[in-house]
């Protein structure tokens, strides 16, 4: 690992050149996350293999699980019994995990759970994609549950909202995803973990700790009587709401007076700022939003660019499918288009500016 | 008149839901003994399956988590990482332990997980009304064997206990039966071994049950304690199958 020295405003700043997933579990650890759990897949294996290096010297625990199965079960127990856990995982491997998931959710565990997507579906391919978008925020597994779910555009936002992730897990008692994309877990950028502190120890009297002194504690997702699991249902979409509510997050870029206004986020946003730039210098009024909260999506600030905006483009590497929650944001008082590629292949900065131009043109024929 | 055996506390007391003649009220009041023996019970955290006891949660007087289908052995995996100065056991029944979630019950097993599993073998599916299960026995009529279990369609009873004696991270492991009181003495000390072998850190401990469930097999209880005396015992013999020194 090289560390390169940055003059910031007078300050020295150590940076240290890392890739994504390095930052990921190195942000993990810095915020105090002891225990971790994953089964080997491309393009992740930087983040169990960091662990597996360093948790040790922090007196935690990696263990590689016999499956993603296995792995988010242990994630549970860990999570239940009051630990600060984290496990990670790209697109098949999380398909996997999805029943654990469902039952973490249910149960009101806090962990943080890491999907760097590759392309599907089936084995699909090794390479970055964002076509687990649907599964990521609609819930995944069986149930009427949310995951609060960050996706960061860079290797130091990578660690920043992962040390962050902890927070809002013990925070809502719910599992945080950071949803990633391939090149996001592979790229090496530098990054300094200065603003990273182990996040505060918040009380879990609820954890399965041993009934010493007191009444049991029951880690638990069944309801059997229906009423009783609408009331808990409307109990996780109470708190679903107060994350609508408080957990809304957009970076804008160049959008003072974007007319056209783009919609992306993590890598694609990063190529989208490029296109954007290229539309600038020949004088069209682009503009990008980009989402870094998926769940909650930030619905408040795409509404907040309506008045200025003609049309939306949204350019995700998929079929198309965070799409679907920018239509329902803009809610039909503007056209919103869509520009994709899959597969693993990633969009280019031109075949974006393309679509940019199409659309200055006033062509519909964008899809 | 002199009291010589009271309520466990570490049973809370409710009333169980199992059906009578059922084993598996009679495996938790010899878990809760043992917990109150080894005077575990504040240390102990609980693992329930899914399957008919998988209220375990409401009937143990301890910490408990509930696990998905089979993956009870993983999620004791998590509680004991976390907790290694804690007893953590889980509680399963045939269909969750040697169908769904094999592969977690070897590997636990073989990482030498420091938990107890209690392995309730009743040869089928109780909870979802008595299907075929891994270990019904060749002939045995199921709900999905409705001619009897065809060995050669669908394999043979799945002996857990014998599957387990090579591998090197089980510490101790036995198979009893509870048919009588002299059977349920004896597996009752296999349970108490089974929980002294955690405690002493010596790695992964499992005791294999041999239960009845005379609902789904269409018996009375007294004749689906004799189908296990006459039937199963002699498909899954007891006995302990692997012991390391203690
Ligand atoms: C993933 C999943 N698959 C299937 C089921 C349905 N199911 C509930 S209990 C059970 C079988 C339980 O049988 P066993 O483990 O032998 O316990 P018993 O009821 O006999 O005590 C099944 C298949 C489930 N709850 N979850
Ligand atoms: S169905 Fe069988 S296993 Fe389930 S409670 Fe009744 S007797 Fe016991």
């Amino acid at each position: 690992m090289r560390v390169i020295v940055f003059i910031k405003r007078g300050a020295l700043l150590m940076k240290r050149l890392m890739t994504g997933n390095e930052a990921i579990a190195e942000a993990a650890i810095r915020a105090g996350c002891r225990y971790f759990f994953a089964y080997p897949i491309t393009p992740q294996n930087e983040i169990p293999e960091y662990m597996a290096l360093h948790l040790p010297e922090h007196g935690g625990v990696f263990l590689q699980a016999e499956s993603e199965i296995a792995a988010i079960n242990m994630v549970y127990g860990a999570a239940g019994a009051g630990a600060r856990v984290m496990t990670s995982s790209s697109s098949p491997g999380i398909s996997l995990k999805m029943e654990g998931i469902s039952y973490i959710a249910a149960a009101e565990l806090p962990c943080v759970i890491v999907n760097v997507m590759r392309g599907g579906p089936g084995l699909g391919g090794i390479q970055p994609s964002q076509s687990d978008y649907f599964q990521a925020v609609k819930g995944g597994g069986h149930g009427d549950y949310r995951l609060l779910v960050l996706a960061p555009a860079s290797v130091q936002e990578a660690a920043g909202l992962t040390a962050e992730a902890f927070v809002l897990a013990d925070y809502y008692r719910n599992p945080v995803l950071i949803l990633a994309d391939g090149i996001i877990g592979q790229m090496m950028e530098p990054v300094t973990f200065e603003d990273i502190k182990p996040g505060e120890n918040i009380a879990k009297p609820w954890a399965t700790t041993g009934a010493r002194g007191r009444e049991p504690n029951i880690i638990n997702s069944l309801y059997l009587d229906p009423e009783e699991l609408e009331e808990h249902n409307r109990k996780l979409f109470r708190k679903y709401e107060e994350m609508k509510e408080s957990e809304q997050r957009a970076e804008l870029y160049r959008m003072e007076d974007a007319e056209l206004v783009l919609v992306a986020y993590g890598t694609t946003a990063r190529i989208a700022m490029t296109a954007v730039d290229m539309a600038r210098e020949k004088g069209l009024k682009a503009g990008l939003v980009r989402p870094i909260s998926l769940f909650p999506f930030p619905e408040r600030i795409i509404r907040s660019t309506i008045r200025q905006s003609s049309a939306y483009l949204a350019v995700e590497m998929s079929m198309g499918q965070m799409v679907e929650d920018l239509r329902l944001a803009v809610n039909g008082e503007r056209p919103v288009y869509f520009y994709g590629r899959t597969g693993g292949v990633v969009p280019t900065a031109e075949e974006i500016l393309e679509r940019i131009e199409i659309l200055a043109g006033g062509y519909e024929g964008c899809a | 008149m002199r009291l010589i055996k009271g309520y466990p506390v570490s049973l809370k007391e409710k009333e169980f839901h199992y059906c009578p003649g059922c084993t598996h009220g009679l495996a938790h009041r010899l878990i809760a003994e043992v917990l109150d023996e080894l005077e575990i019970r504040e240390e102990a955290i609980g693992v329930a399956s899914v399957g008919c006891s998988v209220l375990a949660y409401e009937y143990f007087n301890c910490d408990m988590q509930q696990a998905a289908h089979g993956r009870a052995p993983a999620v004791a995996t998590g509680i004991k990482r976390v907790h290694p100065d804690k007893v953590v056991f889980t509680y399963q029944g045939d269909g969750d332990l040697a169908s769904i979630g094999l592969a977690e019950l070897i590997h636990a097993a073989n990482r030498g997980e420091k938990i107890t599993v209690i392995f309730i073998n009743n040869a089928i599916y109780g909870m979802t009304g008595g299907q075929m299960a891994p270990t019904t026995l060749p002939g045995q009529r199921t709900s999905t064997s409705p001619a009897g279990r065809s060995s050669s369609e669908t394999g043979f009873p799945l002996k857990i206990a014998e599957l387990l004696s090579t591998v090197e991270g089980v510490a101790y492991l036995a198979r009893v039966s509870l048919h009588d009181p002299a059977h349920i003495v004896e597996g009752k000390r296999a349970i108490k071994t089974a929980f002294e072998y955690q405690l002493a850190g010596r790695g992964f401990s499992l005791v294999e049950i041999l239960a009845a469930c005379p609902t789904n097999w269409g018996m009375t209880p007294l004749k689906a304690l004799e189908f296990v005396r006459d039937e199963m015992l002699k498909v899954y013999p007891k006995g302990v199958y692997r012991r390391l020194e203690k």
